[in-house]
């Protein structure tokens, strides 16, 4: 799943997949605004069917953060 | 003029006033709700008290329906959020974020639900969570922008989603608005045009930096803070890009612009105040009521609609 997560977040973010790790913050490593996050839960909900509420958005903002959110909602 | 948000909000033309923060209080949302549109009172950065008397004030000034802009990012949101229900406000606009766990309440309570979007994927997501229509911005507007033109995002947006788009950003007339159907819009939101009409109260010496401003004369400062917020430029604008250039930490920037806003709207110190307009400044000459300012806009529109050149 980690390597699914670091995918998306490349391809959604124009980052380079090798330079990011499970302690990579979205916001402070790869300058991720409010709408790139947006776009990243999309993009992540769409992957793992799961839905991502707002609330629980805001408090994802590593990797790994997202892979422990996925991991306890997936169906 | 009807289009699919005239039904919806039950105003005669789809017109509505931006939600700019301590510049769209009751005087200007009523005039703007008097004259067909839909008035918006900026519940902005205020305690929901201020935002419950401005409701009250403003049930006074019309009968019109009119509605209150939310900016989730302040931390009195919730306590607004319970005011627009408590109130019986029939529209809400939200910005600066998502307003989902608002949705139930406010769906519950009959308030119609439209959040300002600067992406595809935000606009998806707000018709997912019920919105009822979506304000497609582009960075031509004033204050707190995306990165997307309007020309670009409203087609974009128009494509993704089933619910009506309303177009803003950079719009100020006729043709602006025939352009933002064209792209698939049913309705326009205005700001500037509006900050800058005879019932506007925002300082002389802010609105006359509105009439003045050329077509170059805004500027975008804070890009570097991923929340970037398009003002006319003077020394404040000046001294804040400076600032950011020389990589200036976060917290010196937000000293800068503390209470600039309201500087600008209250005091008219264009210096150091915060002069948030959209890039159609350029185009705004006259100070006009409300009124006038929406028929010919509307009249405009349709007849360029119509294939009659505007100058005919």
């Amino acid at each position: 799943m980690l390597e699914r997560i670091i995918e998306l977040t490349a391809e959604t973010l124009g980052a380079n997949a090798a330079e990011i790790t499970a302690e990579t913050s979205f916001m402070d490593d790869l300058h991720a605004d409010s709408l790139d996050l947006f776009e990243l839960a999309m993009a992540l909900e769409e992957e793992f069917s799961v839905e991502i509420p707002s609330e629980d958005l805001e408090k994802i903002t590593t990797v790994a953060d997202a892979m422990n959110y996925l991991t306890e909602h997936q169906a | 003029m009807k289009t699919e948000i005239t039904e919806l909000l039950g105003i005669e033309y789809p017109v509505i006033q931006g939600g700019m923060a301590w510049v769209a209080e009751c005087h200007l949302a009523a005039a703007v709700s008097n004259a067909g549109g839909l008035g918006l009172i900026a519940a902005g950065g205020a305690p929901a008290e201020w935002v419950r008397e401005q409701i009250r004030e403003t049930k006074k000034l019309t009968d019109k329906p009119f509605g209150v802009n939310i900016m989730l990012m302040n931390p009195e949101s919730e306590k607004v959020a319970k005011v627009i229900v408590e109130e019986g406000v029939k529209v809400v606009t939200t910005g600066a974020g998502s307003p989902e766990k608002y949705m139930a309440d406010w769906k519950a309570a009959g308030v119609k639900v439209i959040p300002v979007v600067a992406s595809v994927a935000l606009a998806k997501r707000m018709e997912r969570c019920g919105a009822d229509a979506v304000v497609a911005e582009g960075c031509e507007a004033g204050g707190h922008i995306g990165e997307l033109t309007t020309m670009v995002l409203v087609p974009q947006v128009a494509d993704a989603v089933n619910i009506p788009v309303i177009a803003a950003g950079g719009i100020a007339d006729g043709r602006g608005m025939a352009a933002a159907f064209m792209l698939g819009a049913k309705g326009i939101q205005m700001g500037t045009v509006f900050a800058a009409s005879k019932e506007s109260v925002i300082h002389e010496n802010y609105k006359n930096s509105i009439l003045k401003a050329k077509d170059i004369d805004s500027r975008v400062t804070g890009r570097s803070t991923g929340h970037p917020i398009r003002v006319l430029r003077n020394d404040m604008a000046r001294k804040y890009l400076e600032l950011e250039k020389s990589g200036a930490p976060f917290e010196e920037l937000e000293q800068l612009t503390l209470g600039s806003l309201r500087k600008a709207v209250q005091e008219g110190d264009t210096k150091n105040g915060s002069l948030m307009a959209g890039q159609i400044a350029g185009m705004i000459k006259e100070e006009r009521t409300c009124a006038d300012i929406i028929s010919s806009t509307v009249s405009e529109a349709g007849k360029l609609m119509n294939g009659v050149s505007a100058n005919e």
